[in-house]
């Protein structure tokens, strides 16, 4: 809870800071605070955050997914190739794609929990494996959506108005959406109980009668279709996709956010609200830095310096408290 | 069912809760049980007293389901059963509350409390309903604590009396409860007793293990002996006492075996006032001649790997001055000890002693690396591993062999290797013959033995009393941290050191 607040505070306070600095002089306004600016920050907090949370459900069991860039690159790719080359439907479509991706996160599972095979071994292959099919797939080519996807474009470009002139952007609800059927699913669910038990203790588990391995493997499931949600969403975003950059470095972003978040990568702990937070304060950042700066080349360097600080804050936060002994009991 | 005399003689009453019958368990090189009887009835404390290795461990694991016996079998209330496994003991009533404790830290307490088997509705959790049965079972153990707090924030003495809650939720007829108080304090031990005699009373079977007799002589109804994995006798109400349990332990051999004692140098390791982070308030002084071998016997936690450890610098000392040959070492300085003569053969070999995906000659040198300017001397690194293979008598194809393809013996052989290819003038040896098999530990024996003979300084660790006996001209013994004892000669029997290590006798008085 403690993390939580922190995030929030340190999120109003970059927010706030990005607020004043961005003051034009010329138009007299806050160029932060646009609706322009604003709607399409919050677009893209509702992209990555799908991809966060994703990245979430496999690291709450102690594992870890890196090809959820590569997944999000076959749903980019594979959506506009169902809809324009093959002619499905957009609603069979969407469903073929989520179900590949499923698909992948069963196969992740597999090899995970049957094989016992190290899940950054296994999603490190899967990284270079999907991208590499998706090149030869499409033949490098740019995979177009045209106009086939009109409808479904909605999802990611659209906006439900609020007042004149801001709407809260379509992938924003669908991250709300998702996040809360998630923090349904872990806090409320015995399925999600025993998630977080398995995650950080799994002998403990298994020995209190906890199906480990099946739990396990449906995370793995349920990161790769959300990966797969989020591909289709950023293919729509932007129209088309290139199987060879689409969704590059994309599981980075969605384990920093995670991470950023609180969700411990040691497994068991942290909460879907702090994922979102996690992944706004990371597009945030970004914001910040393309309003602010004359081009983005920090970008990164300023993620990575924020992530660390947190981490080293909090373990410096963690060390003072445990050397002073061991913890009372509950309050 | 209070008929607990009528066939006291081989320590199995009638109308058993749970019984082993003539268990035996073989583990590689190892008969960890042989032919074992053991029965608990309803309301019954049964303690299981023995030696370290004598086979505590393996009957508890045997009678939770996580071992299947070889030969014999389990019954209970009268009729066979074979346990599938812990969830199928679980489920038949018989609860293993374990040394380390197998709690889920991130939960709260009526989360762990529910773990498995949660009261819900369709898929969701009834949170409410959880915690106020929760609070229940905490209430009925005296356990002050919020179901809603994390199970992270509880003190390890609240913690045991949560896994004992638990077991009781889930309708355990049978705890098993492996060494309960090793981490609790008095008044967390003294309401731990409470709660045992009030489980007594609603017709649980408690199977109590434990090294500290004291505990036993107020709590238990019944004493079973293990020995050498074998039944070693029974003791019923009234006949339970320090003395006899001493004597279940170690068997009527009271006298020390004869050996030729090492004819001691001048002091070459002097240790004052060395306090570890383990045991901050006792305080180990010793001193350690050339060619003298030195025992250190006590329970397991008594802290003598934590001397060890501290000794050679890979803990931090809490206190305390260590000087070798004249020298003062610094203390968490590893490096600084090896310069100055020290060598360590530690507890886990597999962790602490060997690189195990490197050959045997690359461990061997791994302390003495010599270098050609900036390149490795191979040289150096082939004739040091030559010679210890030579020396020790090491099975190996070559010294290109990879150490993890080695036998147990073997491996250890080369990390003593490595050690003297250092030339110390002092080494610390945990647990020498851990998983050695009797050929090489006879080997083992005579290169230290030989090696004492030529003026080099032994302070082991041994949980075999039998091998401290044999090995050591002197031996010390650590009871909570602190040397309770330093016998010689002719005070050096099983009995005697049983009697220090378990607080049966009191501290000798100091040197």
């Amino acid at each position: 809870m403690n993390k939580l607040i922190g995030i929030a505070l340190l999120l109003v306070l970059v927010a706030a800071v990005t607020a004043a600095l961005s003051y034009d002089d010329a138009s007299q306004t806050f160029t932060f605070l646009s609706s322009y600016n604003l709607e399409n920050l919050l677009r893209r907090i509702g992209l990555f955050g799908v991809l966060s949370v994703a990245a979430a459900f496999v690291i709450v069991t102690g594992g870890i997914d890196l090809s959820i860039g590569a997944v999000v690159c076959v749903a980019g790719c594979l959506l506009p190739w169902l809809l324009v080359d093959v002619g499905l439907p957009a609603p069979i479509a969407m469903s073929a794609v989520l179900l590949v991706c499923a698909l992948i996160g069963l196969w992740h599972g597999l090899l995970v929990v049957g094989l016992r095979l190290q899940p950054f071994v296994v999603t490190l292959c899967g990284l270079l494996l999907y991208r590499g099919l998706m090149r030869k797939f499409t033949g490098d080519r740019t995979m177009g959506l045209g106009e086939a996807g009109e409808g479904l474009r909605w999802l990611a470009t659209g906006k439900i108005p609020l007042t004149a002139d801001f709407g809260l952007p379509v992938p924003m609800c669908v991250l709300l959406l998702v996040g809360v059927a998630t923090g349904i699913l872990w806090q409320r669910t015995v399925a999600g109980r025993h998630l977080f038990a398995l995650g950080r203790n799994e002998e403990a588990a298994r020995f209190a009668g906890v199906r480990t391995g099946l739990l396990t493997m449906m995370s793995y499931v349920a990161c790769s279709a959300l990966a797969g949600l989020g591909g289709c969403l950023f293919v729509l975003d932007v129209n088309s996709a290139q199987a060879s950059s689409f969704g590059n470095f994309y599981e980075l972003y969605a384990i920093a956010g995670a991470v950023l978040g609180g969700v411990a990568l040691r497994g068991g702990e942290g909460m879907v609200l702090g994922v979102v937070l996690g992944a706004a304060l990371m597009q945030l950042l970004s914001n910040t830095i393309n309003l602010l700066g004359d081009s983005n080349q920090l970008e990164f360097a300023v993620v990575g310096a924020v992530i660390l600080f947190g981490a080293g804050f909090d373990e410096v936060v963690r060390r003072f408290f445990s050397a002073k002994g061991p913890a009372g009991s509950g309050r | 069912m209070t008929s607990t005399q009528s066939s006291a003689s081989k320590g199995v009453p009638d109308a058993a809760l749970l019984e082993a019958r003539g268990v035996s368990k073989t583990f590689p090189g190892v008969r960890a049980l042989d032919a074992v009887d053991f029965a608990v009835c309803a309301g019954e404390v049964v303690a299981l007293v023995g030696e370290n290795g004598a086979g505590k461990s393996t009957l508890m694991k045997v009678l939770a389901g996580l071992h299947q016996p070889d030969e014999g079998g389990l019954a209970m209330n009268g009729g066979p059963v074979a346990l599938g496994g812990p969830i199928d003991a679980m489920q038949r009533g018989i609860a293993l509350i374990h040394q380390e404790l197998s709690l889920c830290e991130n939960l709260t307490v009526s989360g762990a409390m529910f773990l498995g088997a949660e009261l819900r509705r369709g898929p969701f959790l009834r949170e409410q309903e959880m915690a106020a049965a929760t609070a229940g079972w905490l209430a009925r153990l005296g356990l002050d604590a919020d179901p809603r707090a994390l199970v992270s924030s509880l003190r390890m003495g609240q913690r045991q009396l949560l896994e004992i809650a638990r077991a009781l939720r889930a309708d355990a007829k049978v705890l098993i409860m492996d060494e309960p108080t090793s981490s609790l304090t008095d008044a967390e031990a003294r309401r731990l007793f409470e709660v045992v005699k009030e489980l007594r009373r609603d017709g649980v079977g408690i199977v109590y293990i434990t090294h500290r007799l004291a505990e036993i002589e107020t709590i238990a109804d019944r004493v079973v002996g293990l020995r050498d994995g074998r039944n070693s006798g029974a003791l019923e109400a009234g006949e339970i006492t320090q003395d006899r349990m001493v004597a279940l332990m170690v068997g009527r051999d009271l006298a020390g075996p004869s050996r030729t004692p090492h004819p001691p140098g001048e002091v070459v390791l002097e240790v004052c006032g060395l306090k570890t982070h383990a045991w901050p308030d006792a305080a180990v002084d010793l001193q350690l001649r050339r060619g003298e071998v030195v025992g250190v016997a006590g329970l397991l936690g008594a802290g003598r790997t934590e001397v060890l450890r501290a000794l050679f610098g890979v803990d931090k000392r809490a206190a305390g001055e260590v000087v070798l040959e004249g020298q003062t070492l610094r203390s968490g300085d590893v490096r600084g000890a090896i310069a100055s003569g020290l060598g360590m053969l530690p507890e886990d070999r597999k962790s602490e002693g060997l690189v195990s995906a490197m050959s045997v000659r690359e461990n061997v040198s791994l302390p003495t690396l010599r270098a050609r300017g900036a390149w490795l001397d191979r040289g150096y690194d082939r004739a040091t591993s030559a010679t210890a293979i030579e020396d020790l008598l090491i099975a190996c194809s070559s010294g290109e062999q990879q150490v993890s393809s080695l036998s147990g013996g073997n491996q250890q052989k080369v990390v003593l290797g490595k050690w003297l290819a250092a030339s110390p003038s002092v080494l610390l040896l945990d647990e020498p013959t851990r998983g050695v098999d009797v050929g090489a530990r006879a080997e083992i024996y005579r290169r230290l033995d030989g090696l004492a003979r030529a003026g080099l300084a032994i302070l082991f660790v041994s949980s075999e009393l039998d091998e401290v006996l044999q090995l050591a001209d002197r031996v010390l013994v650590l009871r909570e941290g602190a040397v309770v004892g330093d016998l010689t000669g002719a005070d050096r029997t099983e009995a005697q050191i049983m009697m220090l290590a378990t607080g049966a006798l009191a501290p000798q008085e100091s040197r």
